[in-house]
């Protein structure tokens, strides 16, 4: 069991002055998984996500993310780990393959490769039509697929997702959360995605973690959280409702 | 490597598409043309006093045609073409939410940080370069002054100082916009160091120098105290990147200068002597004369760089 875990933190801790955003935060993701991070506005998922990748630096604990230290080995694990942020920015006057050709480049991926990889990309993502069309003129849903493909281009083990599907509409949303499902199924990438959509991360994660105030209070299946909190019976319940159970509780 | 060459190439393109980039070019070229053909102009009026002069090509560099020389108008308004190019080279990408993703790549971090750097100091070489081929071009074509071998060499020692000088107020701009995370603060903040340090320090050494070692005007005064006044001024003065700069180019493009200081600290001896001997002094010793004020500057351009290095290094990135 012990090589399966892909990411593993032990006491992760990072406070800013006396604000603990993050506070002991023991986790496990498994590779090949989809990982749901819940949690309300300002529990520490975008916090723990940049620690993982080198980018904030602890206050204290333990992280690795592949077997590496992700403050020590930043570079290795940015090679293996695509993170799409919360409110992914394009330069706005490049178009779509010229934005992929730049990713393309600070990857080392060799010229003629990454063209023929950034032709697959636009096919995979839906956009081979807008490829020549300025990043600027985007649409949001747009914008967030292209924020895929730039993380995919590297061929990333592990995808971490920071809301992929804030502010797209119904339809824009359920695509994204297919194209998740299905990169995790056909090419086994590990996902760990943040969301507030209970429902699309029931959908899609095999299990989640609830975190509240810097701390995780639920990780497993939900069906095992289910009965957890409401103990067995026939009744399922859905995402939402133990969510809110252990919400209340805190 | 890759990753700094590749945001080393992405910045040049930036800058060279960018219309800021063609409307500061534009300036610069239109002031260049004006200066060098006044002071081509001015030469032509004075062939006698021409024919004197060792270096009549320097002379198109050094002498004020109409309102300000080839060189004294680096002095005054290089800084801003630093300035222009860095005072939104960082926080713009933060504003974007690019940073982010630019650091999340496999790349070390310093190559973001570095590569906009050299991308900016690039830029500027290449301007400046420009400018000086442009006069050089009206030398030729106006005075027929054709250069010597060690003119050239001084033009080219002038050109690197020049590198040095503008690119500190291109490290200023790029500190500031790490520090500040809007951009209209980071240029308002350099534009106000640049004015400050290039206009009212100068001022300020005044003040002070008279303050402290008061020479009044109307009677006769203490060698002595004339000396601590000026002397007080040049340290005050030397806080000012400008004043740095013209100390540091002073005897590579003039070379009948032959000392950086002002003739007050000269006995009059000395001063008839410096004005009766008219001969040049020879690059090597020029360069002597000059070396503190550039090793200062290069010095200071460096540790700006250090600084804007540190603190993005250690900065966390969270947009
Ligand atoms: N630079 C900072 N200085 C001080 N506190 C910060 C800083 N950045 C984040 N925080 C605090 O850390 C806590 C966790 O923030 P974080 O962005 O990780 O939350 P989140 O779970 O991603 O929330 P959301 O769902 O809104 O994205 C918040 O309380 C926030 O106020
Ligand atoms: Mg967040």
């Amino acid at each position: 069991m012990e090589a399966d875990k892909i990411i593993e933190t032990i006491n992760l801790t990072k406070t800013y002055g006396h604000q603990t955003a993050v506070n002991s935060l023991s986790l496990e993701v498994r590779e090949g998984e989809v990982f749901g991070f819940l949690g309300p506005n300002g529990a520490g998922k975008t916090t723990t996500l940049l620690m993982l990748l080198g980018l904030s630096r602890p206050s204290g604990g333990y992280s690795r993310v592949c077997g590496l230290d992700p403050l020590r080995m930043a570079r290795e694990v940015k090679r293996l780990v695509g993170y799409l942020p919360e409110n992914v920015g394009f330069y706005s006057d490049l178009n779509a393959v010229e934005s992929l050709e730049y990713v393309a480049t600070l990857n080392g991926i060799e010229r003629t490769e990454a063209s023929k990889k950034i032709h697959d990309l636009l096919e995979l993502i839906g956009l081979s039509q807008d490829g020549r069309k300025k990043v600027g003129a985007f649409s949001r849903g747009m914008k967030q697929r292209l924020g895929i493909a730039e993380v995919l281009i590297r061929d990333p083990k592990v995808l971490f997702l920071d809301e992929p599907t804030i502010g797209l509409d119904p339809d824009g949303a359920l695509r994204l959360i297919d194209l998740i499902q299905s990169l995790n199924r056909d090419r086994n990438i590990t996902v760990l995605v943040s969301s507030h959509n209970l429902y699309q991360v029931q959908k899609i994660s095999h299990r989640v973690g609830i975190m509240i105030d810097g701390k995780m209070v639920a990780e497993g299946s939900v069906e095992s959280l289910a009965e957890e909190k409401f103990g067995v019976g026939d009744k399922e319940y859905s995402l939402e409702e133990i969510y809110m159970k252990y919400f209340q509780e805190v | 490597m890759h990753g700094l060459y590749t945001v080393f190439s992405k910045e040049l393109r930036d800058h060279f598409s960018s219309y800021r980039f063609v409307i500061l070019f534009a300036l610069i070229a239109m002031v260049s043309f004006i200066t060098s053909y006044m002071a081509g102009v001015h030469m032509k009026g004075n062939l006698e006093a021409l024919a004197k002069t060792r270096f009549p090509f320097l002379t198109l560099f050094s002498t004020p045609g109409a309102v300000l020389s080839m060189v004294q108008f680096v002095a005054f308004f290089g800084p801003l073409i630093g300035l222009v190019l860095g005072f939104d080279s960082i926080n713009r990408e933060r504003a974007d939410g690019t940073l982010i993703k630019l650091v999340s790549q496999p790349i070390y971090r310093d190559a973001v940080i570095n590569g906009k750097f050299l991308a900016g100091v690039a830029t500027i070489s290449i301007i400046l370069v420009s400018i000086v081929l442009v006069i050089s071009g009206f030398g030729l074509a106006l005075v027929g002054a054709v250069p010597e071998i060690e003119e050239i060499w001084r033009l080219f020692i002038f050109l690197l100082i020049s590198i040095f000088y503008i690119s500190f107020w291109l490290g200023v701009a790029i500190l500031f916009s790490i520090s500040f995370k809007s951009i209209a603060t980071s240029a308002l903040a350099s534009v106000a160091l640049w004015i400050f340090l290039s206009f009212f320090v100068s001022l300020g050494a005044d003040v002070v120098a008279n303050t402290v070692a008061p020479v009044d005007k109307s009677r006769e005064a203490e060698p002595a105290t004339i000396m601590k006044n000026v002397r007080i001024k040049e340290m005050a003065s030397l806080c000012s990147p400008m004043v740095l700069y013209t100390d540091a180019i002073a005897t590579i493009v003039d070379p009948m200068r032959k000392t950086t200081r002002s003739f007050v600290l000269m006995g009059p001896m000395e001063q008839v002597l410096s004005s009766r001997f008219q001969n040049p002094l020879p690059l090597g010793q020029s360069l002597i004369v000059v070396l503190p004020y550039v090793i200062a500057l290069i010095a200071i351009t460096l540790i700006c760089f250090a600084i804007s290095y540190l603190i993005f290094m250690l900065q966390e990135i969270r947009t």
